[in-house]
């Protein structure tokens, strides 16, 4: 499972951050985050809650507007000033720990609203579409309810469903599973399986670590602000070279999370 | 009285084993029901006792006989009804209009005050400064100024319709009250809504449009009709500029006549239009209650 970390230096990355500084009033959440991904590699966030992995990935999708730095995406920087970031979130996909799934709409029209009305497809063929993704999720039957009746994996997986439906170049994962009852962990974590299969590019912040060693190409750990260490899942995990990992690993392992 | 409910000896203790008797639930809901009836019957007995003392004190009181045949009188009751009804006609005309202007200006209202952002600045001062004013300053009043003001320019080509007025009048107060009843729908709908519809790359109005505004009226709908029931019955106001309505009907009436019966007959009319609106608004509240309690489990 572990890919070269070298890809990302052939052809363009998919996704390209440096210098990323972000605060909140006082709070100093990014404080200069560097961070490349190559074109289908898949990138775990790991780090202790409020070190920055939502606000980042948030950055990247450009609902939070950012300090300094640039992020640029598949060649183009989209922190430029003229950009038009409706275009830019097309073609970034983002799922939130919170399913934000719209509560007043059934599943169906859940994932054709955007295709619809942002990306301009007409009503048969954004249902076409919505229809196969929903097959192949196997949330077909869940296509005329409302989120309200589905189990909150079901949700989850419809809200992944509803970013792919975009088809975007590349997909962020906000702490996805953190809401779950744990026996719905895993019908998600194999959505991203699947997807990772299929060559899409992800961030995926989690505090899944099995799953991060399992799935992930590379993983970043983030602390003060910054990628603190990076590298293959299996030297962050077996031998993480600073001590702040070291420690955060720790604490994760005697929470059995490991 | 626990006697009645099945003590040991009690009437529901029907003898035998308790394992062959059908299943609990029944005999609960048998008890549940008995305590209905007894709940209701003691609020029937000490209503009836409460209103009936009432009844008594108000049909011994000296001025009881003046009272009765000055607002009570069948015969002006039955002469005045039907040309109420007819007048009143007018007013459900006018709410009838003016709640459909007040639905649109108020949303156009709600939605200017909640733009972000300082470009949007002056809009959102301007829909504060309206919803100030006209919250500030009684209705009668902007009736009266409107509907004799404006026509008192003598601008050719300006109307001088007072029932035009009446609307123009009521549309701009209650459109006051009804934004910041969106407002609060608005608000309370979760940025994460907006957020995840954004990410999708929907602009800021159609997310509006699609995601937000729908889930916020839904929200806002008892509070919305409660405002209704007040324009209804605020309807009367527009009398002092001339609409011949139904309480100027009345008034007519029982100026020509010397007897208030047709207020009780307007009166009448009203809680017949506006109690079942007022019953629907607290269905409403109930099942939405409910429902977000269900949803909460």
């Amino acid at each position: 499972m572990s890919a070269p970390v070298t890809a990302a230096v052939s052809a363009q990355p998919a996704l390209e951050i440096s210098g990323l500084w972000k605060s909140f009033g006082q709070l100093r959440v990014l404080q200069g985050v560097d961070l490349t991904v190559a074109e289908h590699e898949v990138v775990c966030l790991i780090g202790s809650s409020g070190c920055g992995k939502s606000t980042l990935l948030r950055c990247v999708n450009l609902l939070e507007p950012i300090d300094a730095g640039r992020i640029v995406v598949a060649g183009e920087e989209i922190t430029a000033r003229a950009v038009d970031v409706n275009r830019i979130r097309r073609r970034i996909g983002i799922v939130f720990q919170s399913f934000n799934l719209f509560p007043h709409m059934s599943v169906l029209r859940n994932v054709t609203l955007a295709p619809q009305k942002a990306a301009g497809k007409s009503k048969s063929q954004a249902e076409v579409e919505a229809t196969e993704l929903l097959e192949r999720f196997g949330l077909a039957d869940k296509r005329n309810e409302f989120p309200d009746r589905l189990s909150g994996g079901q949700q989850q997986r419809v809200a992944i469903v509803r970013a792919l439906a975009m088809a975007p170049d590349l997909l962020l994962f906000d702490e996805i599973t953190s809401a779950l009852d744990p026996e719905l962990v895993a019908e998600v974590l194999n959505v991203i399986r699947e997807l990772a299969r299929g060559g899409m590019t992800m961030v995926i912040a989690t505090h899944e670590m099995g799953f991060a060693r399992d799935i992930a190409n590379r993983v970043c750990f983030l602390d003060g602000g910054v990628i603190l260490e990076q590298g293959a899942p299996s030297d962050i995990f077996s031998h993480p070279r600073e001590a702040r990992t070291q420690q955060f690993l720790e604490r994760i392992i005697e929470a059995g999370r490991l | 009285m626990s006697g009645s409910l099945g003590g040991p000896h009690g009437p529901l203790d029907l003898g035998g084993p308790t394992h062959l008797r059908p299943g609990g639930p029944p005999l609960a809901r048998r008890r549940v029901d008995r305590a209905v009836i007894q709940s209701t019957s003691i609020a029937l007995v000490s209503s009836v006792i409460v209103f009936g003392l009432l009844g008594l004190v108000v049909v011994n009181a000296p001025g009881w006989p003046e009272v009765r045949n000055y607002f009570l009188n069948p015969q002006w009751f039955n002469y005045s009804l039907p040309k109420i009804v007819d007048a009143f006609g007018v007013n459900v005309r006018l709410f009838l209009i003016a709640e459909v202007l007040i639905l649109v200006l108020a949303m156009v209202i709600a939605v200017m005050r909640s733009l972000p952002g300082p470009v949007f600045f002056p809009l959102r001062l301007l829909a504060t400064i309206y919803a100030d004013i006209f919250r500030a300053i009684p209705g009668l009043l902007i009736i009266v100024l409107l509907g004799f003001g404006i026509p008192g320019l003598g601008i050719a080509g300006v109307p001088t319709d007072p029932f035009l007025y009446a609307i123009i009048a009521l549309t701009l107060v209650y459109s006051a009250y009804v934004s910041e009843v969106y407002r609060a729908g608005i608000e309370s709908i979760h940025p994460s809504q907006e957020a995840a519809a954004r990410s999708l790359g929907l602009n800021r109005f159609q997310a509006l449009r699609y995601v937000i505004l729908p889930q916020a009226v839904r929200r806002v709908i008892p509070p919305l009709l409660n405002d209704f029931i007040g324009l209804q019955k605020d309807t009367v106001l527009v009398s002092y500029v001339g609409v011949v309505e139904a309480f100027r009907e009345s008034s007519i009436i029982q100026a020509a006549h010397f007897n208030a019966t047709p207020y009780v007959a307007l009166a009448l009319v009203f809680l017949v239009v506006t109690i079942p609106m007022a019953r629907f608004t607290d269905w409403l509240v109930t099942r939405d209650r409910r429902r977000f309690l269900a949803s909460a489990r």
